[in-house]
């Protein structure tokens, strides 16, 4: 299987390299993108003009993390809602969406096409920490905004080489601070046992989460591992439960978590306080899991369930259902992802109209400059908030417990910056 | 817990995992035994065959009568693999056929991915819930039960070759071809009665794993690998080797996780491959099989 990988990705590799000789032998006089007068002089106007503005995505649309490449469908949805509104001050947006089989050589291979032959404005999303790792030196390179990448890695904030790019939905570390928080009020001498992805976001929010319960009675007795590879994650589960802790911080990924969450409701002898992060919380993870053997599972979000009665009359969600309809009818108005897309589409809306010129540089500024702005899908009192030395839009969270059919919000939203402070490298 | 419950209780588990390495063990094993070829793509046709059992329960069917159509669907398109896929470039160089497998995983795998989508889906667990407690030793009855069904379908296994004339055929197929077919064997028919076999083989250990692992099109990649291992070490021509290989990988593979500190979680999938390595350098034909001798 390893071996298998290993060839896949190396006749990927192979494609994506060949792509790129081919376009370099290509790009031709037309290379120079356009530049704007006046005040904003000498900034990249490419992809904009007053009536329209190209943006590209990258997604997942086919391959293991497919489930996510319905995000861009919410995209999609809001621009054609916002177009048939009147556009993003006065300009139409055109979305192209790319698709990279959530594999990083593709991903390249696709922002390469989207800013050489498509000429986009900004490359708006790019799926997953290995794609975005793939392709940001490139695109810091040729200066085109990458705003509000889907993904939670903590880097994408603080880095401080790629200026060109930020994230948007609240990173791992937030996210394990806001467990923390839930822990050391509710909880104060907990025992944790950790079960973690051995990976870059396994170690991020472990790591957050073990930086936050620092000197508080809430103490990390056993942790265990896996990797993307193993078969299942049931001996990691049969020794966390020999640790005897009160609660088991689960982060994993979709399958896994399905794995870790039924071998939890098996296992009568142990019932700690289940914590499922955030990237495993979707409905088709607790699912198959069955829903009576998840209930009181907690986790944490930031903006509206679609599926949550609560929401039934907010003016945005009901704006979302609507418009879901009409322009992606093929997509489920009711999957979170799609919700999560229509609020990340909102939230580059303010960023563009926060725009000082409309230019590259003036989006890459705008993103960095958010003060409190509210946008409709996000959950009351989460906003977007960067500055000088803030590249994290969103570290706001409330937590969630799973009471028969869906997800219930408790509890206040917590700003995880006011509470910890700055996150630094 | 006393150290030694502790470690009576990740034998179980190492048990418990090794009993569904074993099965698709059995799997490679039965073909490599028929046509010398190591099959890359069992697990994908495990999993494939696992879809099916699936999908006919989502459309209605109980498991126990799923089961069976299931297994019979396997043993035909497992026929059908060889006679299509595998038959046009039988006599190529190993390497030929082994990439032809490695391509027929690949096209399983997404094939399985465009229809029924990557996202996990529950599969129904035919054992009841619960387990045995022996002295603070707890078997989940699923363990017991994949134990079981192994056990079994070694039995039958045997019975087949050992006690029936279509055995006989088949063993002395696997042991001279050449031989077999000028005595009138039709040799092409009993290689894809081996595949058609270990695709049953395979169709059982994709279902007994399923409630498990979660059903999606990367379910049998990562017990591929272990297979592997069970079947390099029992010897890829011996099916008790198999059994015997793919327990002892799952035990060792659970106590080196959890005793060894240099290993740990993180370096649990090293230990299979390590496993393949010593047993290539020590002993080729693994503990059970029979070194290839060949006539100077």
């Amino acid at each position: 299987m390893r071996n298998i990988t290993a060839l896949r990705a190396a006749a990927a590799a192979t494609a994506a390299l060949l792509t790129a000789t081919a376009c370099s032998t290509q790009r031709g006089q037309d290379d120079q993108g356009t530049v704007a007068g006046g005040t904003c002089k000498g900034q990249q106007t490419t992809g904009i003009t007053d009536k329209t503005i190209k943006l590209g995505g990258i997604y997942p649309l086919s391959g293991p993390a497919s489930a996510y490449g319905t995000i861009s469908k919410g995209v999609a949805a809001y621009f054609k809602y916002v177009n048939d509104h009147g556009g993003i001050g006065g300009r139409k947006v055109d979305f192209v969406v790319r698709d990279d089989g959530y594999q990083p050589p593709k991903a390249v291979e696709e922002a390469r096409r989207l800013v050489e032959r498509e000429k986009v404005f900004a490359v708006f999303q790019t799926l997953g920490t290995p794609s975005t790792a793939a392709v940001w030196d490139y695109l810091n390179q040729q200066k085109v905004p990458q705003p509000f990448v889907a993904t939670g890695a903590s880097v994408w904030g603080t880095d401080t080489k790629h200026p060109w790019t930020i994230g948007w939905q609240p990173n791992y570390v937030a996210e394990a601070r806001m467990y923390a928080k839930y822990l050391k009020d509710e909880k104060p001498k907990a025992k944790v046992a950790v079960l973690y992805q051995n990976d870059d976001f396994g170690k991020d929010l472990l790591g957050g989460f073990k930086k936050a319960v620092a000197g508080s009675g809430v103490k990390v007795i056993a942790e265990e591992s896996y990797e993307v590879t193993d078969p299942s994650v049931s001996a990691q589960m049969t020794s966390l439960a020999r640790s005897k802790a009160d609660v088991l911080l689960d982060v994993t990924t979709p399958k896994f978590g399905s794995q870790a969450l039924a071998a939890d409701a098996k296992n009568t002898q142990w019932n700690p306080v289940h914590i499922v992060n955030n990237v495993s919380s979707s409905a088709a993870v607790l699912k198959p899991v069955g829903f009576k053997n998840v209930q009181g599972v907690v986790s944490a979000t930031y903006f509206k369930d679609p599926a949550d009665p609560r929401w039934a009359q907010d003016p945005e969600v009901k704006t979302y259902q609507d418009a879901m309809h009409e322009y992606a009818p093929d997509a489920d108005p009711a999957n979170q992802f799609n919700a999560y897309g229509w609020a990340v589409a909102s939230s580059l809306h303010k960023a563009l109209d926060a725009m000082k010129c409309p230019t590259r540089e003036g989006l890459r500024d705008a993103v960095r400059n958010l003060r409190d702005v509210k946008v409709g899908m996000l959950l009351p009192g989460v906003t977007l908030s960067t500055g000088p030395d803030d590249a994290f839009p969103i570290e706001t969270l409330q937590l969630m417990r799973f009471k028969g059919e869906r997800w219930q919000l408790f509890g206040k939203p917590v700003d995880t910056r006011k509470e910890f402070g700055p996150l630094t490298d | 817990m006393s150290t030694l419950t502790d470690l009576l209780q990740q034998v179980v588990e190492g048990i418990g995992s090794g009993a569904v390495y074993a099965s698709l063990a059995l799997a490679l094993v039965l073909i490599h035994r028929f046509t010398g070829i190591v099959n890359f793509a069992q697990g994908e046709l495990a999993m494939l065959s696992t879809y099916v059992a699936w999908q006919l329960m989502a459309s209605g069917m109980p498991f126990w009568l799923a089961l069976p159509v299931t297994l019979a669907v396997s043993f035909v398109g497992g026929m059908l693999v060889e006679r299509l896929v595998i038959r046009p470039v039988q006599g190529a160089p190993e390497l030929t056929v082994v990439i032809v497998t490695v391509g027929l995983f690949i096209f399983v795998n997404a094939a399985a991915g465009l229809i029924w989508s990557f996202t996990v889906k529950a599969f129904p667990q035919p054992f009841p819930d619960g387990g045995i407690d022996l002295a603070g030793v707890r078997m989940d009855w699923s363990t017991v039960g994949i134990i079981g069904v192994v056990a079994v379908v070694m039995g039958l296994l045997y019975l087949l070759f050992q006690h029936t004339s279509i055995g006989l055929v088949m063993r002395a197929v696997a042991c001279n071809p050449e031989s077999a077919r000028l005595s009138g064997i039709r040799v092409s028919r009993v290689l894809m009665l081996g595949w058609g076999l270990a695709a049953t083989v395979g169709a059982v250990s994709g279902v007994l794993v399923a409630p498990v692992l979660f059903l999606e099109p990367n379910m049998m990649g990562g017990v591929l690998i272990y297979a592997f291992a069970a079947a390099t070490l029992g010897g890829f021509d011996s099916p008790v080797g198999a059994v015997v290989g793919g327990l002892f990988v799952g035990v060792a593979e659970t106590l080196a996780g959890a005793y060894v500190d240099v290993i740990g979680p993180d370096l649990k999938v090293g230990v299979p491959l390590v496993i393949i390595l010593a047993v290539l350098l020590v002993r080729p034909q693994g503990l059970f099989g029979r070194a290839a001798v060949e006539r100077a």
